[in-house]
């Protein structure tokens, strides 16, 4: 059996796999995240949770209406997004003009109340979810086996990410949206609608985390508390990238992701922490994050 | 509010009002175990309270929301809990102990955090506590998802047998009003004026030559070590500590009591933390529902009712401002 510093090479690469995969995820939320702060100024603790309910609307559609996971895929973000609309417009867009602590409490409430309510009906344990029979198998790449649902996983959120950082970076609406982070008052004042350009903001971002959460469905088992400790490590990861850049945090995002996958094959009990003390780390180093720049 | 009228005129009748609202206090606490409410419940709460009031120093005073309080209190409970049952130190000492490993813990991740402000300071609170949680995780002191259990309450100084409710209520009331004075000097203090300083306008605090970070850093380690009394108590009280105890959502739930009773008021926190323990017990027979609950007054507060109780009332008082 081939080694590499000391390790069987198809488990380094097999935790370097899952540390990509996870880091696909961090890197999609972190997204939402970012996307959302920089239009809203709105810390999205809710994120967790409609990253969850992005995987149970899929399971829900399979379940009760025998819809699939590639409808799926297109549907429960729509859906999700929906939700988050529905929520920026009666009630997160009122706490705008207030400290942006308030957004922060509210969204954790809304965490509380989405997550406490798929418990009640659901319990913590999980549902199964099966990939779709295409991806199902693998290939042998000569130094692992890549199954083929997790190639896929790693493609799409990619594709994805990059797609938003192109919507944001390269179009003129996008365009309209920075110039919104920087200059809200100006941007209104050119007759743009900036009220409805922040509400399409936070139903895209949490559209992204309902995306994550359908990739998410048959890697995981589809649980209430699937979203709970992870918005936590997408925090740190936040505080690591800084808000400042799209790019910076999907870079962030993967980075951490494979590190995690290397910590767990060399020190696999520092894996669930190694995150904060990175983030300890940059936060001496750089406060500002390693992609941030100063605001106020 | 305060600031100049503390030292108008009126300041002798403002004291003895002050004196007279501490006795009625008091008289309160010594009354409360003989009314037939249990001496559980009251303990309970006189250990939140002070946990709310704790956090209460940070957000109220400083206006910085620490989202990862739970780790100080969890941590110190777990400490005590090791100490007094492990290795045999008194209940006072245990306590001590804790509130001492709380404020060091505080003196560390207060160093780290206050390099950001505002809602960063809060997620990196909150990711710090975290880190905490996966380590009492995996340690093997703190018995991982059982908890250290059946920690002995055992004689205070050798002499006051604290297996007796009365005797524990009384220690911890003692600890709650020590506590809270402590809170109380902090805030009416000139360090506290400062520290309202740098909550309204922290540029010009630093033009005026005031060490914001350093004083920034005193503040969250008094608040983290006061927290951690807390948890000492409540680990003597309940005489275990577990991982719910520094889990993110006690973090949570002290942000919540502190928001419903009023956030920068003294007393507010010792009000939403007795609504939210009340709540807890009374929503006990509805199971999981009550974190939907939680949640729901958590966006009600926020949407509508900013002030908190304590802040409300105190907004409606005429002779204010």
């Amino acid at each position: 059996m081939q080694e590499l510093l000391g390790i069987p090479s198809p488990l380094l690469f097999g935790q370097l796999l899952i540390g990509l995969i996870n880091g696909a995820f961090y890197a999609l939320l972190s997204l939402g995240l970012a996307v959302i702060f920089g239009v809203l100024n709105v810390i999205n603790f809710a994120h967790g949770a409609l990253y969850m309910m992005g995987a149970f609307v899929a399971w829900l559609l399979l379940t009760y209406l025998g819809i699939g996971y590639w409808p799926a895929l297109v549907v429960a973000p729509l859906i999700v997004g929906a939700v988050g609309i529905l929520i920026e417009r009666t009630m997160l867009s009122r706490l705008y003009d207030l400290d942006h602590l308030y957004g922060l409490l509210f969204t954790f409430g809304l965490a509380l109340i989405i997550e406490g309510t798929f418990i009640n009906f659901y319990g913590v344990s999980g549902q199964p979810y099966a990939p779709p029979q295409v991806l199902t198998g693998g290939y042998n790449l000569g130094f692992m086996f890549l199954p083929a649902y997790r190639g896929w996983v790693i493609v799409a959120s990619l594709l994805v990410c990059f797609g938003t950082w192109l919507l944001i970076e390269r179009t003129r609406l996008g365009s309209y949206l920075r110039a919104a982070v920087e200059r809200p008052d100006l941007v209104r004042a050119f007759g743009i609608n900036v009220p409805l350009m922040m509400t399409l903001t936070y139903g895209f971002g949490v559209a992204l985390a309902g995306f994550a959460g359908v990739l998410a469905a048959p890697l995981y088992t589809v649980s209430p508390i699937m979203g709970q400790n992870l918005i936590i490590v997408v925090f740190a990861i936040v505080v690591i990238g800084g808000l400042g850049s799209i790019l910076g945090s999907i870079v962030t995002g993967l980075g951490i992701g494979l590190i995690e996958g290397l910590t767990r094959t060399f020190y696999p009990e520092a894996s669930s922490t190694v995150v904060f003390v990175i983030m300890a780390i940059v936060l001496i180093i750089r406060p500002h994050g390693l992609f941030g720049r100063p605001r106020e | 509010m305060s600031g100049p009228t503390t030292q108008s005129a009126d300041a002798p009748t403002r004291r003895l009002a002050g004196l007279l609202i501490a006795g009625a206090g008091l008289a309160v606490l010594v009354v409360a175990p003989f009314t037939g409410l249990y001496t559980v419940f009251l303990m309970k709460l006189m250990c939140f309270a002070l946990f709310a009031c704790a956090f209460n120093l940070m957000l109220g005073y400083v206006g910085l929301l620490s989202f990862g309080h739970a780790a100080f209190f969890g941590m110190a409970a777990y400490a005590t809990g090791h100490v007094v049952k492990e290795w045999g130190f008194d209940p006072f000492l245990g306590i001590l102990a804790g509130a001492a490993v709380a404020g060091a813990m505080g003196l560390v991740f207060g160093a780290i955090a206050i390099r950001q402000k505002g809602i960063y300071f809060a997620m990196i609170t909150l990711a710090l506590a975290q880190m905490v949680y996966f380590f009492c995780l995996q340690v093997k002191f703190t018995h991982g998802e059982d908890g250290i259990q059946g920690i002995p309450r055992g004689m205070l100084f050798g002499l006051v047998d604290l297996r007796d409710s009365l005797n524990m209520y009384f220690f911890v009331a003692a600890i709650f009003v020590v506590g809270y004075a402590i809170i109380y000097r902090t805030v009416h203090s000139p360090f506290g004026q400062a520290l309202k300083g740098i909550r309204e306008n922290e540029p010009r605090m630093i033009s005026l030559g005031y060490p914001v970070a350093r004083i920034k850093v005193m503040a969250f380690t008094i608040s983290a070590a006061l927290a951690g009394l807390a948890g000492a108590t409540k680990s003597i009280v309940f005489q275990a500590a577990t991982l719910t105890d520094v889990h993110w959502h006690m973090s949570g739930e002290v942000v919540l009591m502190t928001l419903i009773g009023g956030m920068g008021t003294m007393f507010g926190p010792v009000v939403g933390a007795g609504v939210i323990v009340a709540l807890q017990n009374y929503l006990a027979t509805i199971g999981s529902w009550v974190t939907v609950v939680m949640g729901v007054i958590f966006v009600v507060c926020v949407l509508t009712f900013r002030r908190g109780i304590v802040g409300e009332i105190l907004a409606r008082l005429p002779h204010r401002r």
